[in-house]
C-alpha cells in the first residue's frame, strides 16, 4: 500500500533522513519513534508531498508518488494528514471543517457524510460549533473528522496527541485506532511517546540522527532490541556487564545465562546485558539478594531499584504485596526467555535510563 | 460614597479635559438642535446630493484600491521568495510619508496639458491640442487614484501581519484535504485575514472621507470641500457644523462596521502553534514579474512624486530657500513640538488615570475623547471654531458692558485653537502609544519595587520612567509628524498670517505655483519619512521574532 525505499532527503547540504525505507500493507498502523530532531516529522512531510525526496522514492499503491525528479502535488495524492496544531480553520463551523476537502460533493451528500463522520468519531452534536468553542480533545477528533471525509488512502497523524492532557492521550490513542481498524485505512503516526506507539501501532520504526534504526512490531522491539539505542529507549531498563564463557554462554553477577541472536562473540568478549524490569522475579527463596535502594509504588505494582552486591542497580516488578522497606534484602531471581546483549565499547557508558 | 465620587481628584483631572476634548465633537452634533431650514432646501436643490455622492464614491473607491494593492502585494511578500522581497516589504509602507494633497498636485504637474508626459506624447506623434484625448487627472477618478496610492500601506501592513500570523499548517491542512494553493488564498487565507484587511480598509476610507487638499485643488465638490464653502462662502456656521455632523455620521458608521467585522478576531488565535510558512521560491520570470507588481505601487506611490518633488525643489531652490521658508519650518516645527508636548501629557495624564482608578467614570470620558481621530480635520475645526468664538463674543460684550473695554479676540485666531483641535484630533495617536507600554509594566513590579522599600515616587522614577521612554518618544515623534501633515484644520484655525509648511504648499499648489511649492513638499514628505521608519524597523524585528 505505502513504500519507502531508501528515501534521502536534505535541506541544502544538510541531510535530514537517510536510507529510509519500509512499508505497510493495506490497514496497517506504523508509527515512527524517536527523539526531536531525528527527522520522523520530515518523513511524514515527504510522505504528504510536502517534502521533495533527494534519492529513493515513495510509492502508493504500486505508483511513485514522490521520487529525486518527479513529485506529485500534495492536493493530488488522496492523502489525509491530522496536524499536530490540528490546523483547523478559525472561521468555519465544525461541520465546514469536516466538509472542507469534499468539493466535489453536493450539498445533501455533504451533510450525510459530516453527520456520518462526527457519529464515528463521537461528536454527533457539535456539527454547529465554531472550533473555538471546543475541548482540546473534541479539536483532535474534528481534525481526525477532516482528514478522513474524502477517503484518503493513507492517514498521517502528527504527534496527534501532544497538546492533550496525559490522561486523555491513552483513551483517545486506543478510540482512534480502533476507528482505523474499523475503516481499514492504512496510517503512519510520528511520536516521540514511545507509549502513544504501542497503543496504536502494528509496526514501529525507531529514528536517531535520520536514521531508521530498526522497523518492527511493539514486541519485538521490546524484547529484541536491533541496537544499544532502541534498546535505551524502548521500555526500561538497565545494561549489566558480563563475560563470555563461550560463543553461547554469558556470565553475569546474576549467574549464568545462555544467547542466541549475536553471532560473532568469543569467549572472553566483555558484553552488556539488557535485564527489563518484567526480567527479575521477586522470589524470597532465592541465593541471590539484593538490597532495596528505591521504591515507587504504582498501584498493583512497585517498581524497585535494587542494588546487587557488586554495587550494580536493576530494576524489579513486584506485585504490590510484596512490600519491602528500603534499606531491606530481598531475594530475586533472573526470569530471562531470552537474552539480548550487546558487545562493550569503550565509548558507551550505560546505567539507568 | 457621594463623596468619594464627588472628590477623587483623579475623576476630575480626567473628567474636565475629556470634556474640553470631547467638546468640539458634541457641538458638531448639537448644531442640528437647530436646523438650517433655509439653507438646507437650498444645499439640497443644489450641490447636497454631489457632496453625498461624491463623499462616498471618493471613499469607496479609495477603499477598493486600497484593499487590491494592499491585501494583493501583501500577500505576494508574505509567501514567495523573490528577488528585492526583503526591501520591498518595508519599501511598500514609503507611500505613507507622501500627504494626499502634495501627491495630488505632484501628479497634475506631470499628467496635465503642460506636463512633460503629455508633452512628450505631442512631439512623438505630432500631435496638439484637441487632437487626443487623455485622462483628466484633476477628477474624481484622480482624486481616488492619489489618495489610494498614499492610503494603501494601512491595508498592506495590516494584512502582510494577518498573513503571516497564519500558521504554515492550515496551509498544508487545506493541500491534503486537496486544494491548489490558490483555492487556498480564497477559501482560508483571505477569509482568515478579512478582519484586518477590513481595519485597513476602514482606516483608508476614513483618510478619504477626512480629505480636503486633494479634493479642494482638483475640484471635487465634496463634504469637506463643501463644509468650507457653506462657512465662509454662505457664512452659516450652523449649517456647515450640521453638514460636518452628517459627515461624521458616515465615519462613525465605518468604524462601528469595522468593530462589528472584529468581533470574532481573537478567536482566530486560539490553539495555533505558529510556525512561519516557508516562502515559496519560483523561476526567475516569475520572480522578475513578482518584483514588477511589488515595485510599482512604491514607484507609483512615492519614488515618481518624490523624485519629481525633488527635482522641482533643486531647479529654484536658489529663489525658495530663504528666510521665509525657514520661518515656515521654524512655525511648522515649533507648533508640531508643542502639539506633540500636549498631546503625551494629555495622554499620560489618561493613562495613569485609567490604571489607577478602573471605573467607568474615568474610562467612558477618555474614550469620548479619543473618539476625535476619526473626525475630519474639518469638522474638528468647526467645532473649535464655534464654541471659542461664541466665548469671545460674550466676553467681549460683558467686558464692554461692565469695563467699557472691547476684548477682541482672545481665544479663536489664535495658537490655542490649533492646539485644541490639534489635541482632538491626535489624541488616540498618542494614548494608543502610551497606554501600550504602560501595559508593559505589570502592576506586580510596582508591588515588587514598593516591597524592596522604593517610595511611590521612587517607584516611578527608577521603574516607570525608563520603562515608558521608548513609548513616549514614538508618541511624540508620532503626533508631531501628524500635526506637521495636517492641513484643513491648520487653515481654518491658524492665526492672521501665521503660515506653515503645509498651509503654504497648499496656497502655492492652488495658485498654480507647483515648482514653488515643491520645497516646503518635500521638507513635510523628509520629516514624514522618520515614523515609517520607525515603523518598518518595529515591524521587521517583529517578524524576525516569529520567522
Amino acid at each position: 500500500m505505502l513504500a519507502l525505499e531508501q528515501l534521502a532527503i536534505a535541506y541544502g547540504r544538510h541531510t535530514v533522513v537517510k536510507d529510509i525505507s519500509f512499508s505497510l500493507a493495506e490497514g496497517q498502523i506504523g508509527c515512527l519513534v524517536g527523539p526531536s530532531g531525528c527527522g520522523k516529522t520530515t518523513i511524514l512531510r515527504a510522505i504528504a508531498g510536502f517534502e521533495a525526496p533527494q534519492s529513493g522514492q515513495i510509492r502508493l499503491q504500486g505508483q511513485t508518488v514522490s521520487s529525486a525528479n518527479q513529485q506529485l502535488a500534495p492536493e493530488q495524492r488522496k492523502i489525509g494528514m491530522v496536524f499536530q496544531d490540528f490546523a483547523l480553520f478559525p472561521h468555519l463551523t465544525v461541520a465546514d471543517n469536516i466538509s472542507f476537502g469534499l468539493q466535489q460533493l453536493s450539498k445533501a451528500d455533504k451533510a450525510a457524510k459530516v453527520k456520518q463522520l462526527l457519529q464515528l468519531v463521537g461528536l454527533p452534536d457539535l456539527g454547529e460549533r465554531y472550533i473555538h468553542q471546543l475541548s482540546g480533545g473534541q479539536q483532535q477528533r474534528v481534525a481526525l473528522a477532516r482528514a478522513l471525509a474524502p477517503e484518503p488512502k493513507v492517514l498521517l497523524l502528527d504527534e496527534p496527541f501532544s497538546s492533550l492532557d496525559a490522561e486523555f492521550r491513552e483513551v483517545l490513542a486506543r478510540d482512534i485506532r480502533k476507528i482505523l481498524k474499523q475503516l481499514q485505512i492504512t496510517a503512519v503516526l510520528v511520536t516521540h511517546d514511545q507509549f502513544e506507539a504501542f497503543a496504536m501501532a502494528d509496526m514501529i520504526g525507531v529514528m536517531q540522527h535520520g536514521q531508521l534504526q530498526q522497523w518492527a512490531t511493539p514486541y519485538e522491539l521490546y524484547h529484541r532490541p536491533a541496537s544499544r539505542f532502541v534498546a535505551d529507549f524502548v521500555g526500561r531498563g538497565v545494561m549489566l556487564p558480563g563475560t563470555m564463557l563461550d560463543q553461547q554462554r554469558v556470565e553475569t553477577c546474576l549467574g549464568i545465562f545462555r544467547q542466541r541472536y549475536l553471532p560473532d562473540v568469543q569467549a572472553g568478549d566483555q558484553v552488556d546485558v539488557l535485564i527489563r524490569p518484567d526480567d527479575i522475579v521477586h522470589d524470597d527463596e532465592s541465593a541471590i539478594q539484593a538490597t532495596v535502594a528505591d521504591k515507587a509504588f504504582r498501584g498493583s505494582h512497585i517498581l524497585y531499584t535494587l542494588a546487587l552486591t557488586g554495587g550494580e542497580l536493576v530494576y524489579c516488578l513486584a506485585l504490590s504485596h510484596h512490600n519491602h522497606a528500603i534499606g531491606e534484602q530481598i531475594g530475586i531471581r533472573l526470569d530471562l526467555d531470552h537474552l539480548v546483549l550487546f558487545p562493550r565499547t569503550l565509548s558507551v557508558v550505560s546505567g539507568l535510563n | 460614597m457621594l463623596k468619594s465620587l464627588l472628590f477623587d481628584r483623579w475623576r476630575w483631572a480626567v473628567l474636565l479635559p475629556a470634556l474640553l476634548l470631547a467638546l468640539p465633537v458634541i457641538i458638531i452634533f448639537a448644531s442640528w438642535l437647530e436646523p438650517q431650514t433655509e439653507i438646507w432646501r437650498h444645499l439640497r436643490q443644489t450641490v447636497l446630493a454631489d457632496y453625498v455622492v461624491n463623499s462616498l464614491l471618493l471613499a469607496g473607491g479609495t477603499g477598493l484600491g486600497a484593499l487590491l494593492i494592499g491585501t494583493g502585494s501583501a500577500w505576494l511578500i508574505s509567501q514567495y521568495q523573490f528577488f528585492g522581497r526583503r526591501y520591498l516589504q518595508w519599501l511598500l509602507l514609503l507611500p505613507l510619508a507622501m500627504p494626499a494633497y502634495i501627491i495630488a498636485y505632484t501628479y497634475t504637474g506631470m499628467l496635465d496639458f503642460a506636463g512633460p508626459v503629455q508633452s512628450q506624447l505631442r512631439s512623438w506623434f505630432g500631435w496638439s491640442f484637441g487632437d487626443y484625448w487623455f485622462p483628466e487627472i484633476r477628477s474624481l477618478g484622480g482624486a481616488i487614484l492619489m489618495l489610494a496610492l498614499v492610503l494603501y500601506p494601512y491595508v498592506y501592513m495590516l494584512a502582510r501581519n494577518a498573513f503571516a500570523e497564519q500558521s504554515a499548517s492550515l496551509l498544508e491542512a487545506s493541500r491534503t484535504l486537496g486544494l491548489t494553493p490558490r483555492q487556498h488564498f480564497w477559501k482560508v487565507a483571505l477569509p482568515l485575514a478579512r478582519p484586518a484587511i477590513l481595519t485597513g480598509m476602514a482606516l483608508a476610507m476614513m483618510e478619504a472621507f477626512a480629505d480636503y487638499g486633494t479634493v479642494q485643488y482638483f475640484g471635487v465638490p465634496t463634504f469637506t470641500t463643501g463644509i468650507f464653502r457653506t462657512w465662509f462662502g454662505m457664512g452659516s456656521a450652523q449649517a456647515a457644523a450640521q453638514l460636518a455632523a452628517l459627515l461624521t455620521s458616515f465615519v462613525l458608521f465605518l468604524l462601528l462596521l469595522e468593530k462589528w467585522s472584529r468581533r470574532k478576531v481573537r478567536y482566530y488565535h486560539q490553539g495555533q502553534k505558529h510556525s512561519a510558512p516557508a516562502l515559496r521560491r519560483v523561476g526567475p520570470l516569475r520572480q522578475l514579474t513578482l518584483l514588477a507588481l511589488c515595485l510599482s505601487p512604491v514607484v507609483l506611490g512615492f519614488i515618481l512624486p518624490a523624485w519629481r518633488l525633488l527635482s522641482w525643489a533643486l531647479t529654484n531652490w536658489q529663489r525658495t530657500l530663504n528666510a521665509n521658508f525657514w520661518q515656515l519650518v521654524w512655525n511648522s516645527f515649533s507648533l508640531a513640538a508643542m502639539a506633540a508636548l500636549l498631546s503625551v501629557l494629555l495622554a499620560l495624564l489618561f493613562a495613569y488615570a485609567k490604571r489607577l482608578r478602573r471605573d467607568p467614570l474615568v474610562r467612558l470620558p477618555v474614550q469620548l475623547a479619543a473618539l476625535g481621530y476619526a473626525v475630519p480635520g474639518t469638522v474638528i475645526a468647526i467645532g473649535v471654531m464655534i464654541p471659542l468664538a461664541w466665548f469671545d463674543r460674550h466676553v467681549d460684550l460683558l467686558a464692554e458692558q461692565w469695563f467699557g473695554i472691547r476684548t477682541g479676540l482672545l481665544l479663536s485666531g489664535t495658537l490655542a485653537a490649533l492646539l485644541l483641535a490639534y489635541s482632538v484630533r491626535f489624541l488616540a495617536v498618542s494614548l494608543h502609544g502610551i497606554e501600550a507600554g504602560l501595559a508593559r509594566i505589570k502592576p506586580n513590579m510596582d508591588n515588587a519595587a514598593r516591597s524592596m522599600g522604593y517610595s511611590p515616587l521612587q517607584v516611578l522614577r527608577k521603574v516607570h520612567v525608563p520603562l515608558l521612554k521608548g513609548s513616549v518618544f514614538t508618541a511624540l515623534l508620532l503626533v508631531f509628524v501628524d500635526v506637521l501633515k495636517e492641513l484643513p484644520a491648520t487653515l481654518i484655525l491658524r492665526p492672521f498670517n501665521f503660515n506653515t509648511l503645509a498651509v503654504r504648499a497648499h496656497e502655492l499648489a492652488s495658485d498654480e505655483r507647483l515648482a514653488d511649492a515643491a520645497l516646503p513638499a518635500l521638507a513635510i514628505v523628509l520629516v514624514g519619512l522618520l515614523p515609517v521608519i520607525l515603523l518598518a524597523r518595529s515591524t521587521e524585528r517583529r517578524m524576525q521574532g516569529t520567522e
